[in-house]
């Protein structure tokens, strides 16, 4: 293999483009500091991808953990402001149900607005008003404003703003090496997973970011850092059952949030250890699902007979303080270490544990390590300045071309809706075709397919799928799948493209498997059958 | 009601029952939901294209290793061989047009260019045959159509040494009825008319001058193959067609043939309507069923023939542990642990596709263990074979449909 060096160093060099990794990336590029964002796979390819996508309030941490309940409330009310294009504001409930102890409620109300969570008890005949999905027998009812939020949308809309900023960022690329200089971290090298060379990148700071994945990467510094990774289980539903978020108001346990997102609603989530090896392939069990199946229909009994699209798991980045086998006691805080401090390792930093709601104040925390470290003073804006597709809506090109939303088609109101105000860079010109629609479960179009190959770093299918929805609708990619492998096909060249192709059936099989039964198993076999049969994709590689 | 027999279904084992009835009884029914798995045809019937992973040379040479609970092993592989060739005059005689032969496979194009065994093949499309010792081809897609695929198909043909010429056609009313709404194969299928078909022909010619073969999308005769011959008749090389991903517009004008000729022959067709319960008598018999659209009026016949699919079709129906068949309440046989329906894989053998009915060897459902004498399960209802992995789907569906509908017969 060739090894070469870039010609380019960094001020800094962030490692992981989770949430946490491409914020990061924005507020250092936005502060000034020459920028790059690694990541080994894609934009949310770890946990910031498999979670609830729920806006805390912070009221399910505020009984076991105050700071966490503070911190997410402040942060549910800045990305409400900078981030409008990746949050709906649902608004949340805490129910009681018959078996739960109703005494909670009273402790639960006064620990939520100790933190300055505005909870409110409200008659349960009231919540069934506000939320007729939830179980009738409720006995306690408080609302909070709990919300939902785009985990894919939000870490791509730090990128893009980084990259404004003067960032430069490269995906499929793993970091294999921490660059030493004695004691030292001067940069890292990284392998093209495309192409398999490998490059070493120098810069005056490296930051961690990678999440459960940071354990290793520590580790390549001959640091260590005990990471708990704590399995977490989650179901998909084939449509909104709910539109306001429900949580149980009780001690967090298992399958206890149904978070209504986009065109689904996800029960969720179960708590287990599991070994450090085993987190790059996480598969949910029959236990799991049966599980959350049983306790999220106690909280909405429709769940029963509503079609379960997918399961997944995603894992906790927790740092291990304690033995507590649930993981659950553990505090959701965010550590940011110097490991210059706590190893004697200069030029390295450690940003972890925290949550998705916390991606920008952990974001402020490092890059305000690295800008002391580094000397530059700059104060961090990101909890004032709108994300790119969130700000004021005088510019937007797609509006005011329409004199009124109604004339939009059902595509273009899609990708506003998912793109925000960046939906203008998008074409729905019909003399090139580019508003056909691609994904008709969630109505994607040739031109938002092609903006996300040109402009969002869509390398393969799944990435299209992470930035467009394109495949996460009730077909399950079933028939959107070849269609944007086409389009692809003018990128990759068709044997990539083909070989992508019958990865991403895979990938969407993994989340189906669990759950074949009923329509779920129906829709695997119809892809069986258009894939395999009609398409004649198999097994082995083509001739 | 009273008819002399009942199917249930009307997709290709369903219709193939009724056709085959109707020749010989004067009240035959076939209740139709409409949809099928014709409507993922892919222009081709396959009889047997592997087994165990292997490619199979004759289909029918190769019944003889299958095993015991496979439905052509239930036939018996004499009577199987002897069904097979009456299918060819069977589809022609519904004006279908069929090439093929099952003593040798023969190989479909994919719309990615790949090769899949096939037994018969609509006259329109491509086989490899068809390609033989042609040295340049246009491949022809409809500007905005994005269910076919020139550059997978292009880059295959190209790399079994032939020259490729891709070209998109603009052809007025497709480019209308873009703009009004989405591409779709059966859209384009059902608007084009006598006057498209020439200026498409000619528009072929233009692009097409130093080509050997053409192939185009299949998407050209909805209700029959007129336009495709009319087409063949301008064009000046020789043309086919090339399957898209559903809908299949060969397929749906396959369903519409069939049924055509079975109401022609005196059959009634209900279509849009569910069949919802049976009556079982003392004996065991099925002696009515009822429907959704005729509620209480129950429907009698002598016979019935169950033709109402695999999971697609709805003829199964999988709970989280266990599979039923829900007309009827019929015997499945499945594993209670859903990890053995499955594989990891989604390409690797999944051992839900095998599941099925449970039937005796003349395939009469059980239903709490008693065989019903005058019901018979035919198609994907069946279990112990693997339709994708062994190319059998139409196959086992024909030939268990002409079976059960000559022991009714009889």
């Amino acid at each position: 293999m060739n090894e070469r060096k870039s010609p380019k160093s960094y001020d800094v060099i962030i490692i992981g483009a989770g949430a946490t990794g491409a914020g990061t990336a924005r507020d250092c590029a936005m502060r000034g500091l020459s920028t790059l964002l690694v990541e080994r796979l894609d934009f949310t390819a770890g946990a910031t991808g498999r979670n609830h996508g729920l806006l805390h309030s912070g009221a399910r941490y505020a009984v076991t953990d105050q700071e966490s309940a503070t911190e997410c409330i402040k942060e549910n009310m800045i990305l409400r402001r900078v981030a409008r294009h990746c949050v709906e504001e649902t608004g949340g409930l805490f129910v009681t149900l018959p078996e739960d102890d109703l005494a909670y409620q009273k402790l639960f109300i006064e620990q939520c607005q100790k933190a300055g969570i505005d909870a409110k008890a409200i008659d349960p005949k009231e919540a069934l008003r506000l939320e007729p999905a939830v179980n009738k027998d409720i006995i306690g009812a408080v609302t909070v404003p709990d919300g939902a939020v785009d985990p894919f949308r939000l870490t791509v809309a730090n990128v893009v703003d980084a990259r404004r900023h003067g960032a430069d960022v490269l995906t499929y690329h793993e970091v294999v090496r921490l660059v030493m200089d004695g004691p030292r971290v001067v940069g890292v090298e990284v392998r093209d997973a495309k192409t398999g060379e490998k490059t070493v990148i120098e810069s005056k700071l490296v930051i961690n970011a990678a999440g459960i994945w940071g354990h290793g990467v520590a580790a390549k510094a001959g640091i260590t850092i005990n990471m708990f990774p704590a399995k977490g289980a989650l179901l998909i539903f084939g449509h909104r059952v709910n539109n306001v978020v429900i949580n149980r108001c009780r001690k967090p346990a298992d399958a206890d949030i149904l978070v209504p997102g986009d065109t689904i609603s996800l029960i969720g989530t179960t708590s287990s250890r599991v070994p450090y090896d085993s987190v790059d392939n996480m598969e949910v069990t029959q236990d799991e699902v049966d599980i959350l199946l049983s306790e999220g229909c106690k909280i909405a009994p429709s769940l029963a007979y509503t079609r379960i699209l997918r399961a997944y798991a995603g894992v906790r980045p927790l740092i291990a303080s304690d033995n507590d086998p649930s993981g659950r006691s553990i505090s959701r805080g965010i550590v940011c270490l110097d490991h210059a401090q706590r190893d004697g390792v200069e030029g390295f930093i450690t940003i972890s544990g925290g949550k998705l709601m916390t991606y920008r104040l952990m974001a402020q925390w490092a890059t305000d390590m690295a800008c002391r470290k580094l000397g530059v003073v700059a104060k961090c804006e990101t909890a004032d300045k709108p994300l790119p597709g969130s700000e004021p809506e005088q510019g937007d090109k797609v509006r005011s071309t329409k004199a009124h939303i109604i004339e939009l088609s059902t595509e273009q109101r899609a990708s506003l809706g998912r793109h925000g105000t960046m939906a203008d860079e998008i074409s729905f010109d019909d003399n090139t075709a580019d508003d056909a629609l691609v994904c008709e479960c969630e109505q994607v179009s040739v031109g938002e397919i092609k903006y996300a190959i040109e402009k969002l770093h869509a390398n393969n299918l799944v990435n299209v799928r992470r930035r467009t929805r394109m495949g996460m609708g009730t077909c399950q990619g079933g028939i959107c799948s070849c269609r944007t492998s086409a389009i692809l096909a003018k990128k990759l060249g068709d044997k990539a493209a083909l070989a992508d192709l019958k990865s991403f059936v895979n990938e969407r099989w993994k989340g189906m498997r669990p759950v074949a039964w009923g329509q779920t198993l129906v829709e695997a076999n119809f892809m069986a059958w258009i894939y395999e049969g009609v398409c004649g994709l198999d097994k082995n590689e083509q001739k | 009601m009273k008819y002399d027999s009942i199917i249930i279904g009307g997709g290709l084992s369903g219709l193939v029952a009724g056709l085959r009835l109707i020749k010989k009884q004067k009240k035959v029914a076939v209740f139709s939901l409409g949809q099928s798995a014709l409507h993922f045809s892919s222009g081709s019937f396959g009889l047997l294209g592997s087994v165990d992973g292997h490619l199979v040379e004759s289909p029918v040479d190769a019944m003889g290793s299958l095993p015991a609970a496979h439905p052509y092993s239930r036939l018996g592989k004499d009577h199987a061989a002897s069904l097979v060739a009456e299918v060819k005059g069977f589809f022609a005689d519904a004006g279908i047009k069929l090439k093929g032969d099952a003593g040798r496979n023969s190989s479909r194009v994919t719309p990615l260019g790949m090769l899949k065994p096939a037994w018969l093949t609509l006259e329109d499309f491509v086989t490899a045959d068809d390609l033989r010792n042609k040295k340049k081809c246009t491949i022809i897609n409809f500007k905005g159509f994005l269910d076919f695929y020139p550059d997978f198909l292009g880059a295959k043909l190209e790399a079994a040494g032939m020259k490729v010429n891709k070209a998109e056609i603009v052809l007025e009313t497709i480019e209308h009825l873009r703009k009004q709404t989405e591409l779709r194969a059966s859209i384009i299928g059902r608007t084009l008319k006598d006057a498209d078909i020439a200026k498409l022909a000619s528009q072929i010619n233009a692009v097409a001058v130093d080509s050997d073969v053409v192939l185009v999308p299949a998407v050209i005769g909805y209700t029959s193959d007129k336009h495709f011959n009319d087409l063949r008749a301008k064009v000046n090389v020789p043309v086919f067609a090339v399957a898209t991903t559903p809908m299949s517009v060969c397929g749906m004008r396959m369903q519409t043939m069939l049924r055509r000729r079975f109401e022609q022959l005196g059959g009634t067709y209900f279509l849009g309507d569910q069949v919802s319960d049976g009556h079982f008598a003392h004996d065991g018999r099925l002696e009515s069923i009822a429907t959704v659209n005729l509620g209480d009026d129950r429907l009698y016949a002598d016979n019935f023939v169950l033709a109402t699919g695999g999971f697609f079709g709805h003829g199964l129906v999988a709970e989280p542990k266990k599979v039923i068949e829900p007309i009827f309440g019929l015997d499945v046989e499945v594993p209670s642990d859903h990890d053995l329906w499955v594989d990891k894989d989604f390409f690797a053998t999944q051992p839900y596709m095998s599941f099925g009915l449970s039937t005796d060897d003349k395939f009469h459902p059980l239903k709490d263990g008693k065989p019903v004498v005058n019901l018979y399960a035919v198609g994907a209802a069946l279990g112990g074979y693997d339709a994708l992995k062994e190319d059998s789907g139409a196959g086992v569906a024909i030939l268990t449909a002409l079976n059960a509908a000559d022991i009714i017969a009889k």
